[in-house]
C-alpha cells in the first residue's frame, strides 16, 4: 500500500520530459520532416506548375491546368485513364485469387502435421525475393515461343492443346501475366497474416460448431471465415493498395506496353517525371495517386466500424 | 443400438467413433498431403528454375521443360558474370554489392537507432506536442513512397548518383516507429518508473531497461527494413544511371535490358543477387514469420 502510495504522486513528479522528449524523438522527425512531409506538400505545389530539372526555363505557375491536361483533356487524358484502369484491372485479378488462395494455403499450414513447417517456407519463399528480380525470371517463364517455360509447361499437361502464347507482347494477355506473377511473389505474405489470424480464432468456436453437428464446410464459413473477418478487410485493403502501386515488374517486363495495355499510374509518373522532364505533370499524377489512396483507406475504416457494430 | 448411439453419445459411441475419426483422420491427412505437395512445385519451379539455368549454357536455358534438366552444368556464367562487370563503363559486380550492402546496413541500423528512440519518447515520455506527433506518424504510415517519389526525385536531384540518395530518405520510417511504438506500449509501465524512481533519466532507462527487453521487435523491424532495403527499385531507377553506385536490383534490370540477352549469366546473376536475402531468411525463419504476423496486427 505504501509503494502505491508513493507511486502515484511520484507519475506528478516526473511532470513533463519535454527535454528527453524532443532529443529522443528529434533525428527520426527531422528526417520525416525532410523526407517524407516537404515532398508530400512538394507534390501539391509541383503538380501546379511547369517544372523542368535542367533548369533551361524557370518554373510557370500554372495552377490546375495539369490536372485538367491528365483528367480533361481528350489528347492527353486517355494515356491516364488507361493506366487508371489498368490498376483496378490488375486490382480485380489479384485481390480475389490472392486473397481465396492466401485463406487455402493458410488453412493448409496450419494444420497439425509432420513437416508443415518446410511447406510454409516453401510458400513463403518467393516473398523475399527482390522483385526485380522475380520480374527478370518470369520475363524468361513467359518468353513467347514455343521454347518459352510456360508455353512448354502448357503444351505437356494438355498435349498441345494450347499453343505457345505471347505472355507479356499479346495486349490481352500481358497485364493477367504480370498478375500472375505478382500472385506467385506476394501470396505467401498474405498466408502468414491469415495464419496469425486463423490462430487468432477460439478453438471453442469449433467444438461448438462440432457439437452442434455442422459439417466441415459449415464451420468453414461460419466459424473460419467470420473469424477471419478483420484480417481479411485487411488484407484486402493492403493487396488493393499495393495494386495501386504497381510498378517495378512493368518497368522491367514490358515498359508499359505492348500500346498501353500494362501502363500503370505509377508507371505514367515517373515517365513524366523522369523520361519526359516534365516534373509538374509526374507530380499531379501522384497527388491523384494520394486521392485513391486515401479514398481505399477511408473504405477500409469504415468496413471495418462496421464490423465492429456487427460485433 | 443406433437409438442408444444417437441418444447417448459421449458414453456408449465414443470407442467407436474414436477408430473412424482416426482413419478419417488419416484420411484427410492424406488428402493434405496431396494438395500439398500438388501446390509446393509451383512455387518452387521458377526459383529452380533459376538455379539450374544458373550452371546451364545459355543456349539451354531457354528450351521449354528441358531447362529444368541439369545438363552440362559448370561455373562459366558466374565467372561470366565477374569478367562482364569488371570495368569502368560495365561498373564492377562488386562495386553493386557494395553499395546493396552500405545502403541496406545504413538504413537497418540507422533505422532501428532512431525510430526506436522516437517510439519511446512518444509510448512513455510526456511532452509538449506528442499528441499531435503521434496522430501525424499514424497519418503516414499508410503513405506508400510512392506517393512522394517525383517531388523527392525534383528535391534531391542535386544528390543524384551517390550513396545518400539511396538511403537518406529510408533511414526514419513512420511504419517501424509505429511497430516499436506498439511494443513499447504493451511494456508494463511499473518497469520504467520503478527505474525512474531511483533516479535514471529517460534515455538512461531506455538503453538500459527498455532495449534490452524488446529483443523481438528489434529483430522484426530489422528483418522488414533490411528486406525492403535490399529490394529497392524504384527511387533507385530515377536517381542513379552511374554504374559505380548502382544496387544489384538496379543492375540485374539493366543486364537484363542490354542485348544480347544472356539468360545463363543473369540468372547467375540473379542468383548472387539473392542469396543474402535468402540466407537471412533461412537462418531467422521463424522471425521472419513472426515479423510478417506482426506487421498486420493492426486496424
Amino acid at each position: 500500500m505504501a509503494t502505491n502510495q508513493q507511486v502515484a504522486p511520484a507519475k506528478q513528479r516526473f511532470g513533463y520530459d519535454n527535454t528527453a522528449g524532443f532529443m529522443m524523438s528529434l533525428p527520426a522527425l527531422l528526417l520525416l520532416a525532410l523526407f517524407v512531409l516537404v515532398p508530400f506538400v512538394m507534390a501539391f505545389v509541383l503538380s501546379m506548375q511547369n517544372v523542368r530539372l535542367d533548369g533551361a526555363r524557370p518554373n510557370v505557375w500554372m495552377g490546375l491546368e495539369q490536372y485538367r491536361r491528365i483528367l480533361l483533356d481528350p489528347d492527353t487524358s486517355s494515356v491516364f485513364y488507361r493506366s487508371l484502369l489498368n490498376n483496378f484491372i490488375f486490382a480485380l485479378i489479384v485481390v480475389p485469387i490472392q486473397t481465396a488462395l492466401a485463406v487455402g494455403l493458410a488453412v493448409m499450414v496450419n494444420q497439425k502435421l509432420k513437416g508443415i513447417a518446410i511447406f510454409r517456407t516453401i510458400f513463403f519463399l518467393p516473398v523475399v525475393f527482390p522483385m526485380a528480380l522475380v520480374a527478370t525470371i518470369w520475363s524468361l517463364i513467359f518468353a513467347r515461343d514455343s521454347l518459352g517455360m510456360l508455353n512448354g509447361f502448357l503444351a505437356a499437361v494438355t498435349f498441345g492443346m494450347i499453343g505457345p502464347q505471347d505472355w507479356l507482347g499479346d495486349p490481352k494477355l500481358a497485364l493477367l501475366s504480370i498478375a500472375i506473377m505478382s500472385i506467385w511473389a506476394g501470396v505467401g505474405f498474405q498466408m502468414i497474416i491469415v495464419l496469425a489470424g486463423l490462430q487468432g480464432i477460439p478453438q471453442e468456436l469449433y467444438e461448438a460448431a462440432t457439437l452442434d453437428r455442422a459439417n466441415p464446410w459449415q464451420q468453414f464459413w461460419n466459424v473460419t471465415i467470420l473469424g477471419l473477418r478483420n484480417t481479411l478487410v485487411f488484407v484486402i485493403i493492403v493487396t488493393t493498395i499495393f495494386s495501386f502501386r504497381l510498378f517495378d515488374q512493368v518497368y522491367i517486363m514490358t515498359r508499359g506496353g505492348p500500346g498501353d495495355s500494362t501502363s500503370t499510374v505509377m508507371y505514367q509518373a515517373v515517365t513524366s517525371a523522369f523520361v519526359e522532364n516534365n516534373v509538374g505533370r509526374g507530380a499531379a499524377m501522384t497527388v491523384v495517386f494520394v486521392f485513391v489512396i486515401i479514398a481505399i483507406t477511408l473504405l477500409q475504416q469504415r468496413i471495418f466500424r462496421q464490423n465492429r457494430e456487427v460485433q | 443400438m443406433t437409438t442408444a448411439i444417437a441418444e447417448t453419445p459421449t458414453s456408449q459411441a465414443a470407442p467407436h467413433k474414436g477408430m473412424t475419426l482416426r482413419t478419417r483422420k488419416n484420411i484427410s491427412n492424406a488428402i493434405s498431403y496431396f494438395f500439398l505437395c500438388l501446390v509446393s512445385p509451383l512455387f518452387l519451379a521458377p526459383i529452380a528454375y533459376m538455379i539450374i539455368g544458373s550452371f546451364k549454357p545459355s543456349d539451354e536455358v531457354l528450351n521449354g521443360l528441358g531447362g529444368f534438366l541439369p545438363t552440362n552444368l559448370s561455373l562459366d556464367n558466374y565467372s561470366g558474370v565477374m569478367g562482364r562487370f569488371d570495368s569502368d563503363a560495365s561498373g564492377y559486380f562488386w562495386n553493386f554489392y557494395l553499395t546493396s550492402l552500405i545502403v541496406s546496413l545504413v538504413i537497418v541500423i540507422g533505422g532501428l537507432v532512431i525510430n526506436s528512440m522516437a517510439a519511446y519518447a512518444l509510448a512513455r515520455l510526456r511532452w509538449v506536442g506528442r499528441n499531435l506527433v503521434l496522430s501525424i506518424i499514424v497519418l503516414l504510415v499508410i503513405l506508400p513512397f510512392e506517393a512522394i517519389a517525383v517531388p523527392l526525385f525534383y528535391l534531391m536531384n542535386g544528390m543524384r548518383n551517390t550513396y545518400y540518395v539511396q538511403f537518406l530518405p529510408f533511414i526514419a520510417s513512420a511504419f517501424s516507429i509505429y511497430l516499436f511504438y506498439t511494443f513499447f506500449i504493451s511494456i508494463p509501465n511499473e518497469i520504467q518508473e520503478s527505474a525512474r524512481l531511483d533516479g535514471a533519466k529517460p534515455f538512461r532507462v531506455f538503453i538500459s531497461i527498455i532495449v534490452p527487453m524488446s529483443k523481438p521487435v528489434y529483430a522484426s523491424v530489422t528483418i522488414l527494413t533490411f528486406l525492403a532495403a535490399w529490394s529497392s527499385f524504384l527511387f533507385p531507377v530515377m536517381m542513379i544511371d552511374q554504374p559505380r553506385v548502382r544496387p544489384l536490383p538496379l543492375a540485374i534490370a539493366v543486364f537484363k535490358a542490354q542485348p544480347p540477352t544472356d539468360w545463363g549469366q543473369i540468372f547467375a546473376f540473379g542468383v548472387l543477387l539473392v542469396i543474402p536475402v535468402v540466407l537471412v531468411f533461412l537462418v531467422f525463419q521463424r522471425w521472419f514469420i513472426q515479423s510478417v504476423a506482426s506487421s498486420a496486427v493492426k486496424g
